[in-house]
């Protein structure tokens, strides 16, 4: 019987990242509380990942396997969640705070009875009580909550918790699932991805983020930046150069956009509002390049350059780009 | 077409947030209140199926104390019809299972196509009360909608909504639970006859008792805290383009080990 549980979300065919960060986590307090840790995967395609799994100390992996599950629906993955939860009976079940766990964890903790802790930075344990600390106003504070029913279920900002290795045997367990069709859902049309396999902003290591300082919707020499670092890196926006129509709403970051925390977020332009410092403001190390030497953004930047970022970007690529290509 | 729309008065984003020196929560004084932004997209797109339909009516719903009849009383001027809050000192700090009881169990006296939230509330961050209300409701849920289409039969609608890294398109039976993202709509603003009229419309004010309900929280905030301080690193200032990024480009990997 696992004492803990995470969900491990596939995307593209691949486990994400923060199956792997909530595997290393879940190992931790599992540990604690002297127990497995399972892993519950959906389809049947997910019992490629026990390999992986195990290593960052998964005890059983549970592959949920149905036609229903082919592809993600609320109430169907809901449903088939809720099922395993309630059978094996595990005392903390631990999700990522992405937009599939966003929108899968409360219909789930509602079906079970019991609420979510979401997006927590960190979990801990007091005794067998789970504590998990999340930011709150976008950041401007933070909290520590716990969850008083039972089991008690988490969900934690990917990129956050580390990720460490520890073998354990990775056993499958198949588990044969059929969707309640009774309860009313939505059917998909059409899914229309992004190819390019652009990481999303709140899964991004690094953001090069533009503001009003851009001057247009040429953001280009961002673009060029983010490609030099990677494919862990992404483009981000500042709620001016959004509104202004430069870049799409699903860029933005801030307190009406996306809350990030990247290892390393590059601002250009932005001159540093309350609320686009409080969506960034944990991120590792910031650079800020503002011609304002007066901008509030150089107050939480670790490294501000004061100039016309035209200028200073593209000799920042230069410079990138010859010291990552060795 | 009639909806319902779930509305939280959240402090403006402009506010400071300071955390009481006994960490049981947030010092609220002068705290400006406003609409929580994405439950205005909310009262917009509602606003917009009735007059697409040239029928219907939007009933917005809202949890909290008194100061909370500013809120509503903000979307009827935007055009809404009639308002319902639940002040119950049980229900309006409550966390999202709570909430959403409350808001399914107010729901039950309403008639509605359609059941609109924002996708999350600014303030607490938790974004889990749209989905929680569809599920105890057994409503389907649609969340991040950035465009909603209802056929002319009000059976159904067809959604776009945000999913990572692109967009999915659903059919949806109705009546269902949609939670608002940016992109959906620009919120009018209310107009000075929208004001006038607003000051006549019904607000209907509610204790939990009434509705029959005693819900049960099931999360519990232990502690805030501010986050902390993130102090001002080295700022470079009059250096020529090239030799400042060199050597914030060298920092970055000799110094911050990050690149």
């Amino acid at each position: 019987m696992s004492k803990v549980m995470i969900y491990g979300e596939i995307k593209g065919g691949k486990l994400k990242k923060s199956a792997y960060e909530l595997a290393s986590e879940g190992r931790k307090l599992a540990d604690l509380l002297g127990g497995d840790l399972g892993a519950v995967v959906m389809g049947s395609a997910g019992e490629q990942f026990a390999p992986e799994l195990a290593r960052y100390g998964v005890d059983t992996v549970y592959v949920v396997e149905s036609s229903d599950l082919d592809t993600y629906n609320s109430e169907t993955y809901a449903q088939a969640l809720a099922k395993i939860v309630s059978e094996k009976k595990p005392e903390i079940v631990l999700l990522g705070h992405s937009m599939q766990g966003k929108d899968l964890g409360p219909r789930t903790a509602a079906k079970l009875g019991i609420g979510i802790i979401a997006d927590c930075v960190s979990l801990e344990l007091d005794g067998s009580t789970l504590i998990g600390t999340r930011p709150m106003y976008a950041g401007k504070c933070n909290a520590k909550w716990v969850a008083l029913g039972s089991p008690q279920m988490a969900s934690a900002r990917p990129n956050v918790l580390e990720v460490v290795e520890s073998a354990k045997a990775g056993a499958v367990e198949k588990i044969a699932f059929t969707a309640d069709a009774s309860r009313p859902t939505y059917t998909t049309k059409d899914l229309n991805l992004d190819t390019s396999g652009k990481v999303d902003l709140t899964e991004a290591e690094i953001i090069v983020s533009g503001g009003r300082g851009m001057g247009g919707n040429d953001f280009s020499l961002l673009e060029a930046m983010a490609s030099i670092f990677g494919p862990t890196a992404t483009v981000g926006a500042s709620r001016a150069a959004v509104d202004a129509g430069w870049r799409s709403h699903s860029d933005q970051v801030g307190q009406t956009g996306k809350t990030v925390t990247p290892n390393l977020y590059v601002a250009c332009g932005i001159s540093g509002s309350i609320q686009h410092l409080a969506g960034m403001g944990s991120s590792k190390v910031i650079v800020a390049i503002n011609k304002d030497p007066e901008a509030p953004i150089f107050t939480k930047a670790d490294y501000g350059i004061v100039g016309d970022l035209f200028k200073i970007v593209p000799e920042f690529n230069k410079e990138l780009e010859s010291l990552l290509k060795d | 077409m009639k909806s319902l729309v779930c509305l939280k008065q959240v402090p403006d984003t402009e506010t400071q947030i300071k955390v009481k020196p006994d960490g049981s929560g947030i010092v609220t004084d002068g705290i400006k209140y406003v609409i929580n932004p994405y439950d205005e997209f909310s009262v917009e797109e509602a606003l917009r199926l009735k007059e697409k339909f040239k029928a219907g009516e939007v009933v917005i719903l809202s949890i909290g104390p008194d100061r909370t009849t500013e809120a509503i009383r903000t979307a009827l001027a935007m055009g809404a019809d009639r308002g319902i809050y639940v002040n119950d000192e049980s229900v309006n700090n409550a966390d999202p299972f709570a909430i959403a009881k409350t808001l399914a169990a107010a729901a039950a006296n309403v008639e509605y196509d359609v059941i609109f939230c924002g996708h999350r509330a600014i303030d607490d961050d938790f974004g889990e009360a749209g989905a929680m209300l569809a599920e105890f409701l057994g409503l389907p849920q649609v969340t991040l909608v950035t465009k909603v289409e209802v056929a002319a039969d009000k059976k159904s609608a067809t959604v776009e909504r945000d999913v990572e890294g692109g967009k999915e398109t659903v059919e949806v039976p109705l009546p269902c639970v949609l939670t608002s993202q940016k992109g959906l709509n620009e919120p009018r603003y209310a107009s000075l006859p929208g004001i006038m009229k607003a000051k006549k419309k019904p607000i209907d004010k509610k204790a939990a008792g009434d509705l029959g309900i005693s819900p049960e929280t099931k999360l519990q905030a232990k502690q805030y805290s501010m986050p902390p301080e993130r102090q001002a690193g080295k700022k470079y200032q009059d250096m020529e383009p090239a030799d400042v990024a060199k050597t914030v480009v060298q920092a970055l990997r000799n110094e911050a080990k990050i690149i």
